[in-house]
């Protein structure tokens, strides 16, 4: 193999590995931008994984197990809601609180009702989202350098992905674009600014934490119903803290999420593409330094060093007008 | 004072009040904020609200901009009664607000904040040339000039009070409520706020003005009303009252509590204050150049209307607040900056102003609270250690001596009254036996009995030599303590008079009349 193929491959597993992120991050923009912090994004994913795998195999419609995940995904993000919107509640205390109920039930219920030691069954082929292969592949086969981009990294990714890539957008015309979008950022901002103007706080911020548990619905079935054929415990594995990582990184702004989540992605694809290999005058590098990165560079760039991050200012915070 | 007459000529265009306050009642638990408020506020006037800060004249306002809810009463708009349940019916009612605290979403432009809440579609673009031509019309009426695609947070703040008028202007309000408008504007731009209400107001538009500044009442309202400890006390027109008049309104003649004490024998200077000056968190300078000495043996009382840099110079004074410049000497050190355990070490007391923020933690025990801040001293434990039994020990020994009741050291802080709460600090505090003391509000929401305890207390330390400032709005306070009294009014020290002065000439120095 030489290197122009490693690359590709490489780039292939790094959009592969990049979705479940960008929907996830993408989830915690509207969220966090409404002034939620949701540390929750991986509980939501890994149920949303479970149920939309449970979904698929009962219907053998992967359409249907997408729906199952998002609503699954879409209660968490309600009681996540009803703690710390209505009830006021530590957004961090209840975030965690769901990741741990998510962890808990998916096995607890993967057994009970399959008996497969947390798993649930393998899934047929159509129950599937399955790889799509665009147009003009064959023409394009044969180009130099384009050629291979577009065949392996370009085509032949499942529809989901096409999907993620156009939520970012979607995302940005939506923060930026509408009269929701002005709200919700302002709401994550000065939420006393909403309130004056007339507007409900709560309904607002509810709005935001159910578009926050749609996205993670499409994340979690990515992971369940296309990328894989079934639902394994925790299969979600951090990436739901990696997409905040992300987040962060990408300072709450939709388009720098999207070239966060690709760069966690290709960490993630590097880290495995060199496992068990030898850096040349190094030798074996452990692959758990790739897999730190994400956080470390997160570390970096909270420090200062990559300019400031400044998240929305009423982040975290309860709003209460009565003293 | 107010040169504008032609208010009466339109006037008579509509017999009902722009608005009518029956009755209104309102509690924040314990605290009862509004008592039975009634008001009227005819239309195209500019109407005054002014009271102490406390007096419950924001809470007032904020019923009416609809909130916070009325627990009782009635509002009338134009007439006609209406529940105001939430800001957007006092919106469709005409009613804008600018509140003291700027409502603003600051990384947004003026024109987003300004459309925020009447974006004029579901699509940002739709509404934004409109909203452009509106604000260039509000401009050229009203002479509100901005920039609608600058950032709030890069205008200064007499910009961004116009970008809270403009909005409430492009809501089409009729009624305009300003709260403390000019707490953070420059006298400049206080002066231009003040043209552009006066504009409002011929145009037709009804102005509250919600202050504590005298001045400012007298120079542009036409009605004023006087708010007390949650009371309407009085409406009057500002062509036919004084300055002298609405300053007792305001401060209320006061049953007199009697001190014993005798002359005061001050000895050498203890603490020394030069050229001192604080700014806010804004960094609006909140005490400007302040200088003066506390020595041995004496009380030195600063009156003031609260919110004239009292708060600020406390805090400066004891280290919770850097200053901006200016030097603080404790016993010929320089102490300017030190932080409270470091002039605690050096002899300074501080009973802060507001005891539940500041003085106590109340989830704690009263035992754990009445070594608060000197928990570091070897007699309460080693290294990193408490020793709980020396100091609950100590704990019962003050709960005895000032009489805090019930006597229970394990009884959380919470559970005890304002004024055995407030017993608490001031036991911690002298029972040190500081060289210097600085009290802020001693007796605020506590009861007769513990007033005169802690009175004896304060005169007793300073008949033992202790230098001692005292910081109170309460006048009569001040003036039964000191020996002698310095007067703040908008951050300076503006005058210096013996405890003999009379409450007119301290109140009028008070309201920054006269020196």
């Amino acid at each position: 193999m030489d290197y122009f193929d490693i690359l590709v491959s490489i780039l292939g597993s790094t959009i592969r590995l990049s979705i479940p992120l960008l929907f996830t991050a993408l989830a915690g923009l509207f969220s966090e931008r409404a002034g939620i912090f949701d540390i929750g994004l991986e509980g939501k994913m890994l149920a949303a994984a479970f149920a939309s795998a449970c979904v698929a195999y009962l219907t053998g419609n992967p359409w249907l197990g997408l729906l199952g995940g998002i609503a699954v995904s879409i209660v968490f993000s309600l009681i996540h809601g009803f703690a710390s919107i209505t009830n006021r509640g530590n957004q961090i205390v209840s975030g965690v609180a769901l990741n741990f109920v998510a962890a808990g039930l998916t096995i607890v219920l993967g057994q009970a009702w399959f008996s497969q030691g947390g798993r649930t069954p393998q899934l047929a082929g159509e129950a599937r989202f399955s790889p799509i292969t665009l147009p003009g592949v064959d023409l394009m086969r044969d180009v130099p350098v384009l050629g291979p981009l577009y065949v392996n990294v370009i085509s032949g990714n499942n529809i989901l992905t096409y999907l993620a890539f156009a939520a970012v957008p979607l995302s940005w015309w939506v923060l930026f674009r509408t009269r929701f979008g002005l709200r919700l950022r302002a709401v994550g901002e000065n939420p006393g600014a909403v309130d004056t103007a007339g507007i409900s706080v709560t309904w607002l911020r509810y709005r935001a934490v159910i578009v926050a548990g749609f996205l993670c619905g499409f994340a979690g079935a990515y992971l369940s119903i296309a990328q894989s054929a079934a639902f394994i415990k925790d299969m979600s594995a951090g990436k739901g803290y990696i997409a905040l990582a992300a987040l962060i990184f990408a300072k709450w702004k939709p388009v720098p999420v999207m070239f966060a989540c690709l760069l966690f992605g290709f960490l993630d694809a590097f880290a495995n593409f060199m496992q068990g290999k030898a850096v040349p005058g190094i030798g074996e590098v452990p692959v758990q330094i790739f897999q730190a990165m994400p956080y470390v560079l997160t570390c970096i760039l909270l420090a200062g060093f990559i300019g400031i991050a400044h998240p929305p200012k009423a982040g975290g915070v309860p709003y209460t007008k009565e003293r | 004072m107010s040169g504008f007459r032609n208010k009466e000529r339109r006037r008579r265009v509509s017999q009902h009040p722009a608005i009518e306050l029956v009755g209104i009642d309102k509690s924040f638990g314990t605290v009862h904020a509004n008592k039975n408020i009634n008001l009227k506020v005819e239309k195209g006037t500019i109407h005054g609200i002014i009271g102490e800060n406390g007096a419950g004249k924001s809470t007032l306002m904020s019923i009416l901009y609809g909130f916070y809810q009325a627990d009782g009463g009635e509002i009338r708009i134009d007439g006609k009664p209406l529940t105001i349940r939430d800001s957007q019916a006092a919106i469709s009612a005409g009613i804008g607000m600018v509140h003291q605290h700027f409502m603003l979403v600051e990384n947004f432009t003026v024109l987003e904040n300004i459309m925020l809440g009447a974006e004029g579609g579901q699509l940002l673009a739709k509404g934004v040339s409109g909203a452009r031509k509106e604000l260039k019309r509000l401009e050229t009426d009203y002479g509100l000039d901005v920039d609608p695609d600058a950032i709030i947070e890069d205008l200064p703040v007499g910009k961004q009070q116009r970008v809270e008028i403009l909005k409430a202007l492009y809501r089409s309000a009729d009624i305009l409520i300003l709260d403390e408008p000019t707490g953070v504007l420059t006298p400049a731009e206080a002066d231009h706020l003040f043209k552009v209400l006066k504009v409002l107001r011929d145009q037709g538009k009804t102005v509250i003005l919600i202050t504590h500044k005298l001045r400012e009442i007298m120079a542009i309202t036409d009605e004023v009303s006087v708010m007390r400890r949650g009371e309407m006390v009085a409406t009057r027109k500002t062509a036919e009252t004084t300055v002298e008049e609405l300053a007792e309104l305001m401060v209320g003649r006061r049953v007199l509590l009697r001190v014993e004490k005798g002359e005061a024998k001050p000895g050498k200077v203890l603490m020394s204050v030069k050229n001192l000056t604080v700014k806010d968190s804004r960094g609006v300078t909140m005490v400007d150049d302040v200088s003066f000495e506390v020595r041995e043996g004496e009380i030195v009382g600063i009156a003031g209307v609260a919110g004239n840099g009292q708060s600020e110079l406390l805090e400066a004074l004891a280290g919770i607040r850097k200053p901006a410049s200016g030097e603080i000497l404790l016993d010929g050190k320089p102490i300017a900056g030190a932080d409270p355990a470091r002039l605690r070490a050096l002899g300074l007391a501080h009973i802060p102003e507001d005891r539940h923020h500041m003085g106590l933690v109340l989830k704690f025990e009263e035992y754990e609270n009445a070594v608060l801040g000197y928990h570091r001293d070897p007699r309460y434990g080693r290294g990193a250690l408490l020793d709980l039994k020396a100091i609950r020990a100590e704990a019962a020994e003050k709960i005895e001596k000032y009489d805090i009741r019930p006597p229970n050291p394990r009884l959380k802080t919470a559970n005890f009254s304002g004024g055995n709460q407030q017993k608490i600090v001031v036991a911690r505090e002298i029972e040190r036996d500081p060289k210097a003391l600085i009290i802020g509000q001693p007796t605020r929401g506590v009861d007769i009995g513990a007033i005169e305890f802690i009175h004896r207390r304060i005169v007793e330390m300073r008949d033992a030599g202790k230098a001692i400032l005292l910081v109170s709005v309460e006048l009569d306070e001040i003036r039964s303590l000191s020996d002698r009294i310095l007067v703040m009014f908008a951050g300076k020290v503006v005058g210096e008079k013996t405890a003999e002065a009379g409450e007119q000439t301290l109140g009028l120095m008070m309201a920054g009349i006269a020196a």
